[in-house]
Parts: C-alpha cells; sequence; structure tokens
C-alpha cells in the first residue's frame, strides 16, 4: 500500500511529465488559454494515460517480452517479440484517442471545437508514448502499480497544465510588450516553472 | 524565383518558414526542439529527417485521403508515418552508421512529433499531393531553420563550441569566462525560443496577440 503512495505522488511531483521531462509541450502550450478548456484536456490526458498504461503493461507482459508467451505453452518460451514494441504502443494509443475522439466529439462539441487538432494530436503526445514508456522502463511487479503510475502522471499533467492557465488568465491584465503576449509569454512562464520544479528532483521516497 | 512558381505555390512552401512557422507560431514539434538542441550537429540532422518524412508522408497521406474511412484515420496516418521513420532509420543506419548512433533515440521520436501528424490533419488530408508534398517540404524547413538557430545559440553559450571546434577563446577562459551551463538544460531552450517569438513578433505586427 506503501510504495502505492509512493509510486502515486512520485509519478505526480518529483518525475512530472512537464516539468521534469519537458514531454508533451505542444499541446500544453497551445491549450492553456483559459481555465475551463485546460480542464477539459486534462481529464482526457489523465483518461488516456489511465487506460493505456495497463492496456500497454498487459500488452508488454503476455505477448512482447522476451519469454513473455509462455502461457501459450513450452514451444513459445524462447520467442522474442519485443522489437515490435514501438509499433504495439502506438496502434493502441492512436486507437484509444480515436474512441475518445468519437466520445468528446459526441457528448460535449464545444470542446471538441476547442481542441481543434490537438485532439487527434493526443495520439502522439509524447507525454502519454512517454508514460507507457517509462513503464516499459520500471518493470512494475504487478498492473495496480502500473495503473497508479499512469493515473499519478495524468493528474500531474492535469495540475501543470491548471497551473499554467490560471497563470495565464491572469496575465490578460498585466502590461506585457506586444510582441511577447500570447505564445512567447508563455513559453517563458513555463521554463519558470521548470526551474522551480527542478527541486523536486533528486528527492527520495 | 517569382515567375517559376505562382503565388498560391510560393505561399504554401515559404509561408513556414516566417509566418506560419511551425514552431513559432503553431505551435508544433516543441518537445523535440527542447531535446535535441544541445548540440548543433543534431538539430541539422534531426531538422533534415524530419523534412523528409514530413514531406512524404504529406505526398502520400494525400495520395490516400479518399480511400481512408474518417474514423479511422488516426490509426492509417500512424501507420504511414511509422513505416516512413522506420525506412529513414534504416537508410542513415545503411549509409550514415555513425550519425544514426548518435540520434538512434530522436530519429524514432519523429514518430511522435507533433509536426508530423499536425500537417497530417490539417493540410494533407484536404488538399492535392503537389501541394501536400510542397507544404510538407516547408514546414520542414521552417522547423530546421529554429532548430539550427536554437542549437547555434545553445551549442555557443553552453559549450562554447560549434559543431565541435572550440570558438570560445582559450584567453576567455583564462580571464574567468565559463561556459553556461544552464544552456544545456531545457528550460533555457524554452527561453531561446521565447526570444525567438519575440523579435519574429516584432517583425511581423500581425502576428501580435492582443
Amino acid at each position: 500500500m506503501q510504495e502505492a503512495i509512493n509510486i502515486f505522488i512520485r509519478s505526480i511531483f518529483i518525475e512530472n511529465m512537464i516539468f521534469a521531462y519537458f514531454l508533451g509541450m505542444c499541446t500544453f502550450l497551445a491549450i492553456s488559454k483559459n481555465v475551463k478548456t485546460a480542464v477539459g484536456l486534462g481529464i482526457a490526458v489523465i483518461f488516456l494515460l489511465t487506460i493505456t498504461v495497463p492496456l500497454n503493461y498487459l500488452l508488454e507482459n503476455y505477448l512482447l517480452k522476451p519469454g513473455a508467451l509462455q502461457w501459450l505453452g513450452d514451444g513459445f518460451k524462447d520467442v522474442d517479440l519485443s522489437m515490435l514494441t514501438l509499433l504495439v504502443f502506438i496502434a493502441v494509443l492512436a486507437s484509444v484517442t480515436q474512441i475518445l475522439a468519437l466520445l468528446i466529439e459526441k457528448y460535449s462539441p464545444s470542446l471538441y471545437a476547442t481542441l481543434g487538432i490537438f485532439l487527434p494530436l493526443l495520439a502522439v503526445n509524447c507525454a502519454i508514448f512517454g508514460g507507457s514508456l517509462f513503464m516499459q522502463q520500471k518493470e512494475f511487479p504487478n498492473i495496480g502499480y502500473a495503473t497508479i503510475y499512469g493515473f499519478g502522471s495524468g493528474v500531474g499533467w492535469f495540475l501543470a497544465i491548471i497551473g499554467l492557465a490560471a497563470i495565464r488568465e491572469k496575465l490578460e491584465y498585466s502590461d506585457i510588450p506586444k510582441p511577447l503576449r500570447g505564445l512567447g509569454i508563455t513559453f517563458i512562464i513555463t521554463a519558470l516553472m521548470g526551474i522551480a520544479f527542478m527541486s523536486f528532483s533528486g528527492i527520495k521516497l | 524565383m517569382s515567375q517559376l512558381l505562382s503565388d498560391k505555390t510560393r505561399a504554401i512552401l515559404l509561408g513556414p518558414l516566417n509566418r506560419k512557422n511551425p514552431i513559432l507560431v503553431q505551435v508544433l514539434g516543441v518537445c523535440s526542439t527542447l531535446a535535441v538542441t544541445t548540440k548543433l550537429e543534431a538539430s541539422i540532422m534531426m531538422g533534415v529527417c524530419v523534412t523528409i518524412v514530413v514531406a512524404f508522408a504529406n505526398l502520400f497521406l494525400s495520395l490516400l485521403r479518399n480511400l481512408i474511412p474518417d474514423k479511422i484515420r488516426i490509426i492509417v496516418q500512424m501507420v504511414i508515418a511509422a513505416a516512413l521513420v522506420t525506412l529513414v532509420s534504416e537508410l542513415l543506419k545503411a549509409y550514415a552508421f555513425d550519425v544514426n548512433k548518435q540520434l538512434s533515440v530522436f530519429i524514432s521520436l519523429i514518430l511522435t512529433n507533433c509536426i508530423l501528424m499536425g500537417r497530417l490533419e490539417a493540410f494533407a488530408l484536404g488538399n492535392g499531393p503537389v501541394s501536400s508534398f510542397l507544404d510538407g517540404l516547408g514546414n520542414g524547413l521552417g522547423y530546421a531553420v529554429v532548430l539550427f538557430i536554437v542549437g547555434f545559440i545553445r551549442e555557443l553559450l553552453g559549450s562554447g563550441t560549434i559543431l565541435e571546434f572550440e570558438i570560445t577563446p582559450q584567453s576567455f577562459y583564462n580571464m574567468g569566462y565559463m561556459d553556461n551551463g544552464f544552456m544545456i538544460l531545457p528550460p533555457m531552450a524554452l527561453i531561446v525560443v521565447a526570444v525567438l517569438i519575440w523579435i519574429q513578433r516584432f517583425r511581423n505586427k500581425d502576428l501580435q496577440e492582443s
């Protein structure tokens, strides 16, 4: 239980996808103009990570890893499909994203319109792809931990984008040099937030 | 040049270099900009590879665009992209092994580069093969230009070298000058890009946000 909580806290703060690894920046920078849209996108990312990480965990352990096919019988003990990892992971991400896109289009057309091109882009969002790759690297002992890790990474991303969106809403009232307004200042704020988050690095749980 | 290409073609090909720049204006492909630009050589190679992949992915998707059902288009796009990325990586392995060893991870990262999916989704799905190819070429070059500038600044200030040649004279170091290790960290890439955006929007007033 304690281990599970550690994984959760670590994936939110110390290994934050945005500020520690700088993954998933495109969507993060482009869709953070107001908190409402940011919440929608953040929930979509949590959903995607919580679904794809355990799915890919199962595929990794029962299909792709060297010796993973042993459950089929002793003849498959030496089969190594790990070269297919990228392709399988991407296919899972793309299909889950496509389903999510269809759901959002049906139930919240306004959110669908705001996200625009960045919704299909979630399929290649480095944060989501990175979630699966880090999961593979960390070699979790069971699917529960993998799910917690995916959920925690999603929450970390969610908090980061809401923080940035809130700051950007406040910035409406400040006097920024004209060419720097909008995108430029957002880059600088993200850099400063990233530098602040570096203070979490090195903390061991 | 102006007679060679019609106005529309010119806009498609040259627009992304400045006013529709993928990184500075469309905010696509930022992750890889942060990751590969610590050294200039890697930045250049990455720019070239992305240009090739985006141009041909655009071309192939545009040829197939009327055959693909809308509901599974993301998967089809990913397959086209993955095939091209694998091809480029195999070619590099065969003809430029040293570069490939240096860039191996980043090459497969082209697959998760937003520019690729972004242009497929935004342009190639609705336009003919020729203009799609030019659009991919233009956007790849626009990306490469920004990568080149950021890589140049970061390598010069972060390591004091350009393409591994010592640029900062030894006398500077003797006087107490130190390379800025901070330039190597990802947050500084964000700030360099922010300054580029600042300069670009200062020159193109219509891009400024209110």
